[in-house]
């Protein structure tokens, strides 16, 4: 486990009170200053070093985003922006960096806004979590009358406003591009990339997006060294990383750990273990609900981090684990997650936008055993009709979940769908069928 | 993608309240000059807010003229977006996450106990006009499900019967304490908690 003079979020739990004094003592803002003084391109290099890898689900190295910044500023401004957006079912660690750990967000802020020489920083918060956003607000208000922020920020010499944006329960917005289209009050649907935003973002001008977690451990590396932080996990996976763990585990929790922790471990030791004990684990969803879920003969010796989860065909993500265990219909809960996308899908690109309906009324035959057996392979091949077929990921982050599934439980789906439709001609096969006529019931 | 429809019965004007009016004005500084179409999102909340939870059309226009862009443009951001409400719903607005996270620990129940306490129909009044209920995707507190929210607090860690309990109170005009129903603090896992022992008994 951890050592606690390791974590960097010591207030995970609220033990210690969000505000400015209180964050002193655990060691942010303390020397600001010294850390800009070192300049632009050791601040880079350093979390280079660090090999810190974007938290929000892509896992991109945020040393090299960020020096994709333009170094001389021309006629466009730059814009630091931050993604908070969090809504992949399973995710819930971001609300506890906006509710508790503010301050390491705020400084984070700082630092990178002088990293990437913004001097705007918007803060992307989901509209659900308003309770969040005033606590952040407070903090944001509070360094300001503490000069923390505004000009001179903290004494480092740079000028720095941030402000907080609020989304309005569109989980594409999660996705960087589509962030930039809402900030700008449009409506949010990704773009094209290239270009991409650190070139042509926001307004058109260049800016940075990194994740609420990312940008919150920046001033802890920067304090402890790139090397301290890449001294935790293993090579291109290092630091530490907030685990959410909920489900059916006896304690569902929030815990930082190391990178590259088996999963084992999270779920026993954390989490209190599986309701009705490991033996009746079912499957673990490791990343949130776009990543493929694992089954249990894996999860004995799984480690958690990026590289060691693709190896296993499914990601990082943002680190939500969610366990199933047996007393659950495994196919109910994947048609459940192809409903998720299937709400949330913007509607742009045609595969996604009918496909992911498809998906979900697919699955949900499968589910009471309406499905014939061709509808499995069928299944499989809209999966591939989405996937790479779309602006941004969320074609993939749609059929992954539904591939997983057929990877690991396909005997279960066949199973339960031995309908011939040749034999049973009474039944109503609704392949192709407008989707907007069955979507009333579920506007 | 999700239908969303504005409601039939429409008001025929609508003008923000000088309350209201402040709080524009102080978010469209929060935007570089000329890109005041920013600010479009939160006005529609404020105009949401001061409406007894719902916009109508008539505030749509009156946003499209206060930002100076088309009306269409905000039309087209007020029904992408799910959180505005294009429809009257009740003053106690309790959204059920019902995602996969949730739905394991038993969304269901709160679902059935919506129904009981309120309506039988999600997006229906309840028999006093005060309230209604609707399923919503994920709310992003999957480690204390299920949970659900009433305007803008989290109630979390529920079950059937403190569902019950929360929607009694509210029924009668009370506010419950939001938070965590199972006592636990925040996030930390319940009795069993192995980090930062140090400042948790500090």
């Amino acid at each position: 486990m951890l050592k606690d003079q390791d974590r960097i979020f010591k207030n995970l739990y609220n033990d210690m009170g969000s505000d400015v004094a209180s964050s002193q003592k655990r060691g942010d803002w303390i020397n600001t200053k010294e850390i800009t003084d070192k300049g632009r391109d050791w601040i880079i290099n350093e979390i280079k070093d660090s090999q810190l890898r974007g938290r929000g689900g892509a896992g991109f190295p945020t040393g090299l985003k960020w020096s994709f910044a333009p170094k001389e500023v021309g006629s466009r401004p730059h814009y630091l922006v931050i993604n908070g957006d969090e809504s992949e079912p399973g995710t819930c660690k971001d609300r506890d960096i906006l509710r508790f750990e503010p301050h390491k967000l705020i400084e984070g802020c700082l630092i990178a806004s002088y990293a990437v020489q913004a001097h705007v920083c918007y803060i992307y918060i989901r509209g659900e979590y308003f309770i969040e956003g005033q606590k952040l607000q407070a903090a944001i208000d509070e360094a300001y009358e503490k000069k923390l922020l505004g000009e001179n920020a903290a004494g480092t010499g740079w000028d720095l406003d941030v402000y907080i944006h609020y989304g309005a329960g569109a989980y594409i917005c999660g996705e960087e591009t589509a962030l930039l289209e809402s900030i700008e009050g449009k409506k949010g649907q990704p773009r094209l990339k290239p270009p991409f935003p650190a070139l042509i973002g926001l307004y058109g001008c260049p800016t940075i997006i990194n994740n609420v977690e990312t940008i919150a451990v920046v001033p802890t590396i920067l304090r402890k060294g790139g090397k301290w932080f890449a001294s935790l996990g293993r090579e291109k996976n290092t630091g530490t990383k907030i685990f959410c763990i909920s489900g059916n585990v006896n304690t569902p929790c929030n815990v930082e750990e190391e990178m590259n922790i088996p999963l084992k471990e999270l779920i026993e030791v954390h989490a209190g273990g599986v309701i009705g004990g490991w033996e009746n684990l079912q499957a673990v969803i490791p990343g949130g609900s776009s990543m493929p879920l694992i089954p249990k003969e894996k999860c004995e010796t799984l480690t958690m981090d990026f590289d060691s989860l693709m190896a296993e065909k499914s990601g990082l993500g943002t680190a939500g684990i969610v366990v199933i265990n047996k007393d659950q219909d495994i196919i109910k809960c994947m048609a459940r997650i192809a409903r998720f996308y299937k709400h949330e899908s913007c509607g742009q690109c045609t595969p996604c936008r009918e496909g992911s309906g498809w998906m979900w009324r697919m699955l949900e035959r499968m589910a009471s055993g309406d499905a014939t057996k061709d509808e499995v392979d069928m299944l499989g091949d809209v999966t591939n009709q989405i996937a790479g077929h779309t602006i941004c990921a969320f074609g993939e982050g749609s059929s992954w979940p539904v591939q997983g599934l057929l990877r690991h439980f396909k005997k279960e789906i066949e199973k339960r769908n031995n309908l011939d439709p040749i034999v049973q001609k009474k039944n109503n096969i609704p392949y192709l069928v407008d989707q907007h006529l069955l979507d009333k019931k579920n506007a | 993608m999700s239908l969303r429809r504005p409601a039939k019965n429409q008001p025929e004007n609508f003008e923000f309240d000088s309350s209201s009016l402040n709080a524009a004005n102080k978010i469209v500084s929060k935007y570089p000059e000329g890109k005041q179409q920013s600010a479009v999102m939160a006005l529609l909340y404020i105009a949401q807010r001061q409406n007894d939870n719902w916009i109508p059309l008539a505030a749509m226009k009156y946003i499209a003229k206060f930002l100076g862009m088309p009306y269409i443009k905000v039309y087209e951001v007020a029904t992408f977006y799910t959180m505005y409400n294009l429809s009257p719903v009740g003053k106690h607005f309790i959204q059920v996450c019902t995602t996969t996270p949730c739905m394991i620990r038993g969304a269901s129940k709160l679902v059935e106990a919506c129904k009981e306490k309120i309506s039988e129909n999600e997006c229906e009044l309840s028999s006093d006009k005060s309230c209604s209920w609707m399923e919503v995707e994920c709310l992003g507190a999957c480690v204390n499900a299920p949970m659900m929210q009433i305007n803008d607090d989290y109630y979390e860690d529920l079950d059937k019967e403190k569902t019950l309990k929360i929607l009694e109170q509210i029924l009668k005009g009370e506010t419950p304490k939001p938070g965590s129903y199972r006592g636990r603090i925040n996030n930390e896992p319940e009795n069993n908690r192995k980090t930062l022992m140090d400042y948790k008994n500090a």
